[in-house]
């Protein structure tokens, strides 16, 4: 069991100038687990996110996913990362290039492939966000939630190992969210490894294998679902529950 | 004769402007060779230094900061005396149209860099990281996701800039250059007539507006529907 593990941190710490974010945190995620991250803001939930794949550097600790030490020297970050897809709050689509552009790009400059398959793989991975028909259009030309789809084609079109998610759908009107739910629902059900940062707690409820609730850079409790939610062991956690439900 | 016929007689004298006309030809040549010199140079330079200031390499960028601050602060005359009067006490002794091509591209490279800077770091952030997460080198970054962004926001302050320095070419008249406006006045001293004069501002036209009319489509073509 303890061999299997995609995703492996350990001890993890984050310091930004003086302020200590991240306070040694352990996380383990089994292949095909989808594990949610919720806790306050300023929990240190994003920046645990963005250590994994080293967009942030963490201060002490270590990091091995797909078997691969993402903090040795001699790793080659860049390979690396094609199998750690990261879909971000904002979409950051290249407003320069179309949906089709944006979803190429690493497969011809990352992972070599000429252009006429690089484009056959993104039209793929397009329709697999409902959007092939979308290929030709530039993110000004989408909705929020089909610019946010687009950068899961993005991810996806590399066949990544994990999946990372940071507030997927935070910037998202309320009537568009459910469409990313939705794709992200498939993705799960196509046995993709995820880990996501959200507040979509009905989402988690129902597809989550496990919520972490972290504050103040540490990871607080985790279980499943129906008994973080339902049967919070420690305070913190019952009073961050308390108030989300009330909304 | 009347007040009009005076004014033409002196500023648009068809004899001394048929007769100077050559020397005009060949001065607008002169500038046009300066001017492509200064552009390709002083935009190229200024680029090579805005990519190697996004290095992030601090000793190296105290000193771009410096030559650059140095060049945008400086009168490009001051700079062109220098060279072309003082540098001959050091050992090289450039030409008059040398000492030009390269002040000013100096100045521009200064200008430009900055430019090219400012249009780099309005990129946001999420930029960077989207195309890094997917396994994009720093370099991979900057040519297929920064550039071209950063390119669009430049094309208008980089023409003004360019156009501007360029048209310093007629400060080549002091170290002797026979761009236009050299030809120009000596055409005027020549003739006691100021007509060459009015060529020579025509010539500038000639010159500089299909430029304004090319940045103009540039800036069309780079735009992006949003």
């Amino acid at each position: 069991m303890a061999t299997n593990h995609i995703v492996d941190a350990r001890a993890i710490h984050k310091h930004f100038g003086t302020l200590h974010v991240l306070k040694g945190v352990d996380l383990k995620v089994d292949e095909r687990e989808l594990v949610f991250i919720i806790g306050p803001s300023g929990s240190g939930k994003s920046t645990l996110l963005r250590c994994l794949n080293r967009l942030e550097e963490p201060s002490s600790g270590s990091i091995v996913v797909d078997g691969i030490d993402m903090l040795d020297a001699k790793t080659d970050i860049n390979h690396a990362r094609r199998r750690i897809g990261m879909v971000f709050q904002s979409f950051n689509l290249y407003p320069h290039m179309t949906a089709l552009g944006n979803v190429t790009l690493a497969l011809r400059k990352v992972a070599g492939k000429g252009r006429a398959e690089a484009e056959a793989l993104g039209r793929v991975a397009l329709e697999r966000v409902g959007l092939a028909d979308r290929a030709e259009h530039t993110p000004g030309q989408l909705s929020g939630g089909q610019q946010q789809r687009v950068a899961i084609a993005r991810s996806i079109a590399l066949e990544p190992r994990v999946m990372l998610f940071d507030e997927p759908t935070s910037a998202l009107d309320p009537e568009l969210v459910g469409s990313v739910l939705e794709v992200m629902r498939g993705l799960r059900e196509s046995g993709m490894t995820m880990i996501v940062v959200s507040h979509e707690m009905g989402f988690a409820r129902n597809a989550a294998d496990r919520v972490v609730f972290m504050d103040d850079g540490l990871i607080v409790e985790q279980g499943p679902p129906a008994a973080i939610f339902e049967n919070p062991t420690h305070e913190r956690t019952r009073a961050f529950i308390g108030q989300i439900q009330r909304h | 004769m009347s007040g009009w016929d005076k004014f033409v007689e002196t500023f648009f004298n068809a004899k001394v402007m048929w007769k100077y006309l050559p020397d005009i030809l060949s001065g607008m040549v002169v500038t046009i060779e300066l001017a492509l010199l200064i552009v390709v140079t002083g935009l190229g330079a200024g680029l090579a230094l805005a990519l190697l200031r996004s290095l992030a390499i601090r000793p190296l960028n105290w000193l771009i900061i410096f030559v650059v601050d140095l060049f945008r602060s400086l009168p490009p005359l001051v700079i062109i005396v220098l060279m072309y009067f003082g540098l001959p006490y050091a050992g090289p002794a450039p030409s008059g149209f040398v000492s030009t091509w390269l002040s000013l591209a100096f100045v521009l490279m200064a200008f430009s860099e900055e430019i090219f800077w400012a249009g780099i770091t309005s990129i946001p952030k999420g930029q960077w990281e989207a195309s890094r997460s997917t396994g994009l080198s720093f370099g991979q970054t900057l040519f297929n996701v920064v550039l071209p962004q950063a390119f669009r926001l430049t094309i208008p302050p980089l023409t003004n800039r360019t156009i501007a320095i360029t048209k310093g070419t007629a400060l080549g008249t002091v170290v002797a250059v026979t761009e236009i406006l050299g030809q120009a006045s000596s055409a005027m001293s020549n003739s006691y007539n100021p007509s060459p004069l009015m060529m020579g501002a025509a010539a500038y036209i000639v010159l500089f507006l299909p430029v304004v009319v090319a940045a103009r489509w540039i800036e069309t073509k780079f735009a992006w529907k949003r």
